[in-house]
């Protein structure tokens, strides 16, 4: 790929190219961006996996992780930056990956960078009144600045959305289009709701009962995490990963944790790399049955949510028995797990298997083959590859719709390369595989269990690490396949014990900003199954 | 003529001495009854009370993490409706309690304001978990609200992050216990609302708030 991108640009040599660790970063001027971006998608490189600002101090910028749809695990780093922090402008590249959209928001939102052509650059997370775009390193976090609210933003005057360009002296111009049309009839689904499974609102655009635009906004829950990551230890950060999507809490953790031992270069002893599969394990089990059984809930079977919930209280009294704690186990840690397995866990993991498989079955047989559920799923929520792909979903959803990026397959971490067991792929996309996906998942999440629970080789649980952590000074990146895709941590290092920069890729993110290409044209009953069959969780998204 | 002065609540199967926080009770009683109670009338409270406290609604609120231990509450194994709290409502029009689960932002303060003013009298706040008490893990952030008494009144409080569904239903017993001693007939009423907004007095109102 080097090879191809010396060839192909005249300009790019050794300084804006290299290579380590097996992974790519090009470094481009902004103006040169767009093309690069082209070239690399022509390459196959078709799937951004996250967009990362950055403020360097003298200049703003961004970095993207591009990768191959094909292969997930082949990533490049794509980074420019302008210097200019009044009028900080980039070009999109929202016009080769339809997903940066949302995620330069999110940038323009945190550093204030404008991007030139997104046709959408409203603020994502913070109120339009907002003053100060929080990450910047100057940026005045005095409580007077932005008192607490105690009146709602009219939201009207958002329908006029705006849309940077750049005139013929290079200065900034702003245009303003608008969401909707006069006839639009639109309606707002949450923030508070049963069914969007958080603080998520939705303003739908209705037709009778036909949907004919959605426009999520964020920020119900947005508790500035990566902020305040900033002014943490890497110890102390842990703790955060854990409360960003609690269902995957565990995975986050390790997530974290094996970012750090990378750029630590740290080995991790066997026993704990055995045990935290385990534990990653039983996290996507216990996540799978909540998400079965709101989308469950949502079809108005609360049975199946109940039923779910029970399953699921077996494996918090297995993690509550070793790790002390229930929803946030707190138990991965820098260099290995907190504490040693405890006695009885062995047991009870053997005696959760069998039963888990029989409720299975039950589940099976109880919702799976119900004509009423089936009536609500089957032929509605078409997703398809190459949205998937474009959107840069993973996880279940991704894989219902064929596209394989299971990461334990694909770049094994852990001890997922030493197990036997099957990337479940569906073909059709539609509301029902991502439904079935889940069941069939936990199926082969009971497999890895089973074959690394009598297989915990002896030896010490973590490895002696320093008191003051400092990791050296670069970029890391590191994902790992949590309940819901691909969760990755990026961390800017600058060889002090707090980092530089944290950046969390939620797979929900993209999840939401799906709905705005699948809804359309639907049922409002079926966007609300398709919000449950995405199974998105709001709090890692706002982060 | 007074009664109940030294009166103790019963809650079914825990003694009074295993809860915390009795003195608070008693003094709360206390000043509740400063002026006496009339007896019919403590009477009839004592029953609708009971009533009342046996079948309190919670409206389903949940902003993060805290929210999966309160379904927790609510699934099999822990199970709320052994204390009639088991109808969860969607509108807060129906419901009696808000048990605020989660962190609380910048952007969600005013909804949940708006929650709480469109509850029906007399309503009851429940603040489970750091967040919801003081911001908890997230005190230093710059978007996060130092707890939900600066926004709406809390009657009890579940410290925890999250707490254990055992502790939310310990929370649930004392407001139990709250809603018991107090005088139903002495309780804040619903404020008067005005029958009907004329399309210009809405407009005003409108343009007052968008001018602000
Ligand atoms: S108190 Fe803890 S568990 Fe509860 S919402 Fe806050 S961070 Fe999450």
């Amino acid at each position: 790929m080097k090879q191809k991108l010396t060839n192909r640009f005249g300009w790019i040599n050794e300084n804006n190219i290299v290579e380590n660790d097996g992974r790519l970063t090009v470094t481009v001027a902004p103006d040169k961006l767009t093309e690069v971006a082209a070239f690399l998608k022509e390459c196959g490189y078709d799937f951004l996996v996250d967009m990362v600002g950055m403020d360097y101090g003298d200049s703003l910028g961004v970095i993207d992780y591009v990768a191959r749809g094909a292969d997930t695990s082949d990533l490049i780093a794509l980074k420019t930056s302008v210097p200019d922090r009044e009028h900080p402008l980039i070009p999109t590249v929202s016009g080769v990956w339809r997903v940066a959209q949302i995620y330069e928001r999110e940038v323009h939102d945190y550093f204030g960078i404008r991007f030139i052509g997104n046709n959408d650059m409203r603020r994502l997370f913070l109120r339009e009144s907002w003053k100060g775009y929080p990450l910047r390193k100057d940026y005045d976090a005095d409580p007077n600045i932005n008192p607490l609210p105690l009146e709602n933003e009219p939201i009207a005057d958002m329908d006029t959305i705006p849309v940077y360009g750049i005139d013929a002296d290079g200065k900034e111009t702003v245009t303003y289009r608008p969401m909707y049309g006069d006839d639009d009839y639109v309606v707002n689904i949450g923030p508070q709701h049963p069914a969007t499974h958080g603080v998520l609102h939705l303003r739908v655009a209705l037709d009778g009962e036909i949907v004919r635009s959605v426009d999520p906004h964020f920020g119900y829950i947005h508790r500035g995490i990566e902020k305040m990551c900033e002014g943490y230890t890497y110890p102390q950060i842990l703790h955060l990963t854990d409360r960003l999507d609690y269902l995957s809490g565990i995975m986050n953790r390790h997530a974290f944790c094996l970012c750090c031992e990378k750029a630590l270069q740290m080995d991790v002893p066997e026993r704990a790399v055995v045990i935290r599969t385990i534990f990653d394990e039983l996290t996507r089990i216990a996540s799978h049955l909540i998400g079965w059984g709101s989308i469950c809930n949502d079809m108005g079977a609360i049975t199946a949510f109940m039923y779910g919930l029970r399953d699921r209280e077996k494996i918090m009294d297995i993690f509550e028995e070793t790790a002390g704690g229930r929803l946030m186990a707190a138990y991965d840690v820098i260099g290995g797990v907190a504490s040693d397995l405890h006695p009885n866990f062995r047991r009870r993991v053997k005696e959760f298997i069998p039963y888990m498989r029989k409720m299975l079955h039950e589940h099976h047989l109880l919702f799976s083959a119900n004509p009423i559920a089936t009536g609500r799923m089957k032929g509605v929520g078409h997703l398809s590859l190459e949205q998937a792909i474009a959107l840069g979903i993973t996880g279940p959803s991704g894989r219902a719709s064929g596209w394989k990026n299971d990461l334990r397959k694909a770049e094994p971490y852990a001890a997922y390369g030493k197990v036997d067991f099957d990337e479940v792929l569906r073909q059709d996309g539609m509301t029902f595989d991502r439904y079935i996906i889940r069941l069939d998942e936990i199926e082969q999440s009971l497999r890895i269990i089973e074959q690394l629970i009598d297989n915990i080789p002896e030896g010490p649980y973590a490895e002696k690490v320093k008191g003051v952590i400092k990791l050296p000074e670069g970029d890391f990146f590191q994902r790992v396949e949590n309940a819901r895709g691909q969760f990755g941590v990026h961390i800017t290092s600058r060889g002090d014990k707090t980092p530089y920069r944290v950046k969390f890729r939620s797979p929900s993110m993209v999840l939401v900003e799906a709905l705005k290409d699948v809804a359309p044209g639907g049922k409002v009953a079926d966007l609300i199954m398709l919000g449950g069959s995405f199974d998105y969780v709001i709090p890692c998204i706002d982060r | 003529m007074e009664i109940g002065k030294n009166k103790k609540t019963h809650i079914k199967n825990m003694r009074y001495e295993d809860f915390k926080d009795n003195e608070y009770l008693e003094k709360y009683v206390e000043e509740l009854r400063q002026g006496g109670v009339p007896v019919a009338l403590g009477k009839l409270s004592d029953i609708i009370n009971w009533g009342r406290s046996n079948s309190v609604w919670p409206l389903t609120f949940a902003t993060s993490c805290c929210g999966i231990e309160f379904m927790c509450v609510g699934g099999a194994h822990y199970d709320f409706a052994r204390f009639g709290w088991e109808v969860y409502r969607n509108s807060p029009r129906q419901a009696d309690v808000i048990f605020v689960f989660g962190t609380i932002v910048h952007k969600m303060a005013p909804v949940l304001k708006r929650l709480y003013d469109q509850m029906a009298e007399p309503k009851y706040v429940v603040a489970v978990g750091s967040c919801a008490i003081s911001g908890g893990p997230f005190k230093n952030s710059y978007h996060v609200a130092q707890g939900v008494d600066q926004i709406i009144p809390v009657d009890v409080y579940v410290p925890g992050c999250p707490p254990r569904p055992d502790a939310i239903l310990y929370g649930m017993m004392q407001l139990e216990r709250k809603i018991k001693v107090q005088n139903f007939f002495k309780l804040p009423q619903q404020p008067e609302v005005k029958e009907s907004v004329t399309p210009v007095e809405n407009e005003a109102q409108y343009e007052a708030k968008t001018d602000k």
